[in-house]
């Protein structure tokens, strides 16, 4: 096998050595009926070359890559720079694991403190963790640190939440026993906090909301009492937009995919986790420290362990253990590239391109914006006809759009939501636009 | 370090240094070695009821953390704010300066089961 | 250590991005100023090179698999294949969305479908979900598919979990994390589940038990079934923990034995990388008692066509974003599909074959305090090597000689632990290599002790002071103490 340097030769000295004349006699300890009762898969062993031809045949049949890609919804078609893969794929990096023994560690040590000093750049927060699994594990982590500081067994989340992302926190919610209040939005698309429940352990908040639209911040901090504010974002907004640390958030969560990670189909992705220093203690998940080492020199080694499940086991702040170092990773290389005149550029890129497709959309007659609030890179459009036709269209021609009865938990009865990234180009954008005006 | 013969001592390596019905509380010498250098207390609040065995407080080193059990049901009156910013006391002198908490005890029997400090060293090095 | 915050910022270099190709309309006139940065970015601002040399530097300091010898116990650092990485960044998976209609994601539904039937056959369960994205995330999905089993039933009252004082971490947090609460029950001097300690610990409060199987010790509970049994008669779940599932694949499974939810680490045991910490995929397989509350979506095959099924009303929810680490999931498939029955028996026979020579051989210079035939890995205790030296000193003086330590200081049932996990992609000649080294350093600990308490002498840094580190954490960079 290729995978096994020992040779039979090395397997008979080996047993010899051990003192057992077989493997099987290796696992004589599992009882025979346990053994009597296996069945193999009866799948053949293959060489490499088969099997890069097998996967690639698969790969090719996800056709949708083909199409000019205008799906959001927390995962976006954004550029990843050459480099990242380049660097991401040197194997001390990619072939190591969590960072037990530092002194080996450095690299890895150095790129989560470098992470976590980006992520309180960008969300305008004191502290920040190494990575969680994804945006919406995050978000509902979020919630659960809340509840471990505020105990009102109650949290408010909007109705304009990522729907991937409010099915991940029913469930978690639902196994935790906090009750959520659903709160709806007004008519310009933001979140309508006028008739929020008294006794509240967060409020979560999501900016721009899964209708595109940018919340305002100000003052809802004040509004809420002892309440905590969790404000969930597009990391690449903040190259534009305020950090929610300005407006008094108690913590911030993000999906990092937008930097510097394939789509994927999903996965792996990056939570992004940002709070205050205060509550350092009660924050889940790995996080790195500066120090010194004996002769004074600085280093990096992981921080504030006592409240991981190796040390606390039952009684940590979560169960967290491996998470998505290696897309944090690829997220502080992206950072480091883009820099701060970077990061402004394709976030302009992304509104400016959003703000023309949906002003040549709007043009056509019948077709108007759903929302009046500001929008960053996605928006809702209200279709004249049906949206499923006008999708299906869309489709033909070479787009990849979500289809309208996925928007219906936001309450978007017929509707299409486009997202667009520095990715898409005039040339393309003039094309939808000219084929939404054709299919009236 | 010698263990103060006028402290009683349990099992789970706390001193209590018994005065009427107050109770002086702390991790004993032997404990303090074992979790190393202790970076972080955490305090409950005075007022605070327990019943014997509750956890009333945590000492934490780099890489442990050690539960501070009730030796006895009662209230919290009294706790040592200093640890917050230098819990490193509790290494540098655990039966005095380290103390942790002031706990009220409402039945006096709840230590029968404690240790002298004779019975207590012998019980810590056969650990 | 430099951070890419300490390098001397450069003027804007740009490049990465075009211009705009539409007309500009102006981010002012787009967005109201309440919504605006007031605070510029502290970004660096950097030419490639300089981020290039940067972060080959940082890996330059780093310790991996392809560097060395990586027998750190649990964590299966076992080789990782470059076929792939090579199939996880074809277009049509990488770059493919998650919300792309089933029509047009036929190949990435293809594989996720027959990589569910392989890891439903590797574990001889009923069902398998790809969703959880680690083992402590596949951990929290099994609680909470008990949780979900015993509210559907009636029995909210079973609130407790019983596990082995030899368990990982993750199992009490993830439990607890579901909303049970936790009982240890005993290992006796087998490091084995001590069936009467068991019995006195179940009733009809009782959830569940997690087993990990062969133990952290590396030994198979030979009494796994009467575990099983036991915990299946009193109503409750047996929860495997799959860390340790390079022993026996292949050979036997834990379907057979009673399991109800078992988790895989595919970056442990499917040879997808550990990636510095993650991420990794830890999806479930469950028995048919089970299959009604696995996570929403469940991928299925309908008229010759993929489909994401999402109507299952009985269903715990979704417990990440889509449909779990795919990327992930294509390196296990294409591990899989590579090795075939064969292969994978191959696998936890050489892995078992290494674990018992070297503590065959390790055994006659340091304790072993549970002698017996393991499985994939073995604990080894660093007690009585010579006076005031300790498991970490050893750990770290193995540095200098180039191989990454063992897990140590766990389980925490065995003093001054190291768990040593060879795996099958190590060499005969490796092993031998690093018996030396371990024999060399028991000598070494008694004729110069000082040598291993100044350890490592030869690794980017020295002993780091982790007590400043937890009192005064510095968590991010200091840029207000930035040099001029």
């Amino acid at each position: 096998m290729r995978y096994i340097p020992n040779t039979s030769a090395d397997r008979r000295e080996m047993l010899a050595s051990i003192g057992v004349s077989s493997i099987e006699e290796l696992f004589a300890d599992i009882p025979d009926l346990v053994k009597s009762r296996f069945q193999p898969l009866n799948l053949p062993a293959r060489s490499e070359m088969e099997v890069a031809s097998i996967v690639s045949e698969m790969a090719d049949c996800s056709k949708s890559t083909d199409a000019v890609c205008l799906l959001g919804g927390g995962i976006y078609d954004h550029y990843v720079p050459s480099i990242v893969g380049h660097l991401l794929s040197r194997s001390e990096f990619f072939t190591a694991y969590t960072p037990y023994q530092p002194e080996i560690s450095q690299g890895t040590l150095t790129a989560m403190f470098e992470f976590q000093t980006f992520v309180c750049e960008l969300t305008g927060m004191e502290i920040a963790n190494a990575s969680m699994y994804d945006g919406a594990t995050a978000l509902a982590e979020a919630v659960l640190m809340a509840e471990r500081i505020r105990k009102k067994g109650a949290v408010a989340v909007p109705r304009s939440l990522f729907s991937h992302v409010r099915r991940v926190l029913d469930t978690y919610c639902w196994a935790t026993e906090i009750e959520i209040h659903e709160i709806g939005y007004l008519p310009d698309g933001t979140v309508d906090l006028k008739s929020l429940p008294q006794e509240l352990s967060a409020l979560v908040i999501q900016t721009p909301n899964a209708l595109g639209v940018i919340e305002p911040l100000a003052g809802v901090k004040d509004t809420i009492g002892d309440a905590l504010l969790i404000v969930s974002c597009h990391p690449l907004s903040l190259g534009l937009l305020q950090p929610p640390g300005v407006f008094d958030a108690d913590i911030v969560v993000a999906e990092g995919q937008p930097l510097g990670l394939a789509m994927g189909y999903g996965g792996p992705l990056l939570g992004l986790f940002a709070t205050r220093k205060e509550y350092l203690r009660q924050m889940p998940g790995r996080v790195a420290g500066r120090t010194v080492d004996v002769e004074g020199k600085t280093g990096y080694a992981m921080a504030a362990q006592t409240r991981e499940q190796h040390i606390r086991r039952q009684r940590a702040t979560s169960n967290i253990c491996t998470n998505a170092a290696l897309c944090a990773l690829a997220s502080t290389i992206y950072l480091a590239s883009a820099g701060s005149a970077g990061l402004r550029q394709v976030a302009e890129l992304n509104l400016e391109k959003a703000h023309y497709l949906a002003d040549g959309i709007t043009a056509i007659d019948g077709y108007e914006l759903t929302f009046s609030g500001a929008f960053f890179n996605e928006f809702v459009v209200n279709v004249p006809g049906d949206a499923m036709a006008i999708h299906d269209r869309l489709v033909q021609a070479g787009f990849a759009v979500e289809a309208p009865d996925t928007l219906r938990s936001l309450g978007l009865e017929n509707a299409l939501r486009f997202a667009v990234t520095e990715k898409r180009t005039k040339d393309e954008l003039d094309r939808l636009i000219e084929v939404l005006g054709e299919s009236r | 370090m010698a263990y103060p013969t006028e402290y009683r001592y349990t099992k789970d390596h706390e001193w209590i240094h018994l005065q009427g019905n107050r109770a002086r509380i702390g991790i004993t010498d032997h404990a303090q070695a074992k979790l190393g250098d202790i970076v972080f207390v955490e305090l409950p609040a005075v007022g605070t009821s327990v019943q014997k065995g509750d956890n009333v407080a945590t000492v934490e080193s780099v890489k442990a953390v050690g539960d501070v059990f009730a030796p006895a049901a009662g209230t919290v009156v009294g706790i040592n704010g200093e640890l917050e910013s230098a819990p490193e006391t509790i290494n540098s002198a655990p039966h005095e300066g380290g103390w942790i908490l002031e706990l009220e005890i409402s039945d006096p029997a709840d230590l029968e089961d404690s240790l002298d400090a004779v019975g207590y060293e012998s019980f810590a090095d056969g650990e | 250590m430099s951070t890419i915050f300490d390098y001397r910022c450069s003027e804007k270099v740009g490049g990465l991005f075009p211009e705009l190709d539409v007309p500009a309309r102006g981010v002012e006139h787009l967005i109201d100023s309440q919504h605006l940065r007031t605070q510029p970015l502290r970004l660096p601002e950097l030419s490639e090179p300089q981020v290039a040399r940067h972060y080959t530097g940082l890996s330059k300091l780093n310790f991996g698999v392809d560097d060395g010898f990586y027998p750190l116990g649990s964590c299966t650092m076992k080789y990782n294949p470059k076929l792939n990485e090579a199939m996880a960044s074809l277009s049509g998976f990488a770059n493919l969305h998650p919300r792309s209609d089933v029509t047009r994601s036929q190949g990435a539904l293809q594989l996720l479908f027959e990589l569910t039937e392989f890891l439903r056959g590797i574990a001889g369960m009923a069902d398998v979900s790809l969703q959880p994205v680690a083992g402590a995330h596949g951990e929290l999905t099994g609680m909470f598919l008990f949780k979900k089993y015993f509210e559907s039933r009636g029995e909210p009252n079973r609130k407790r979990i019983l596990l082995s004082d030899t368990a990982h971490g993750t199992n009490p947090a993830s439990a607890a994390l579901a909303g049970f609460s936790v009982t240890e029950v005993a290992s006796d001097e087998f490091g084995m589940i001590d069936l009467k300690a068991l019995d006195e610990a179940l009733d009809e409060t009782v959830a569940g038990v997690m087993l990990t199987v062969p133990n952290t010790l590396g030994i198979f509970e030979t009494n796994i079934l009467e575990v099983t049994d036991k915990v299946h008669v009193a109503g409750g779940l047996c929860y495997f923990d799959g860390a340790n599932l390079n022993s026996y694949m292949g050979k036997t499974r834990p379907g057979d034995m009673g399991a109800d939810v078992f988790h895989y680490n595919l970056h442990k045991t499917m040879s997808t990388p550990h990636g510095g910490g993650g991420p990794g995929s830890g999806p479930i397989a469950v028995s048919g008692t089970l299959i009604d509350y696995l996570p929403l979506p469940r991928v299925c095959q309908k008229n010759g066509q993929y489909e994401l099924d999402w109507d299952l009303p009985n269903s715990i929810g979704s417990i990440h974003s889509f449909y779990g680490n795919f990327l992930v999931a294509v390196k296990a498939f294409a591990y899989i599909l590579q090795l075939g029955d064969e292969g994978l028996r191959a696998v936890s026979e050489n892995a078992v074959l290494n674990a018992n020579y070297l503590q065959e051989r390790l055994k006659k210079t340091y304790l072993l305090p549970y002698d017996g035939l393991c499985k994939h890995e073995f604990v080894l205790s660093g007690q009585g090597i010579a006076d005031g030296i300790t498991t970490l000193d050893i750990a770290k003086r193995l540095i200098d000689y180039g191989v990454h330590p063992p897990t140590i200081y766990f389980p925490l049932t065995v003093r001054e632990a190291l768990m040593i996990e060879p795996t099958e992609t190590e060499s005969k000649e490796t092993l031998d290599r690093f018996a030396e080294i371990l024999e060399a350093v028991a000598v070494e600990a008694r004729e110069d002790p000082q040598l291993l308490h100044d350890a490592p002498l030869n690794a980017p840094v020295r002993r780091l002071d982790q007590t400043q580190a937890a009192k005064n954490p510095v968590l991010t960079y200091p840029f207000d103490e930035k040099p001029a």
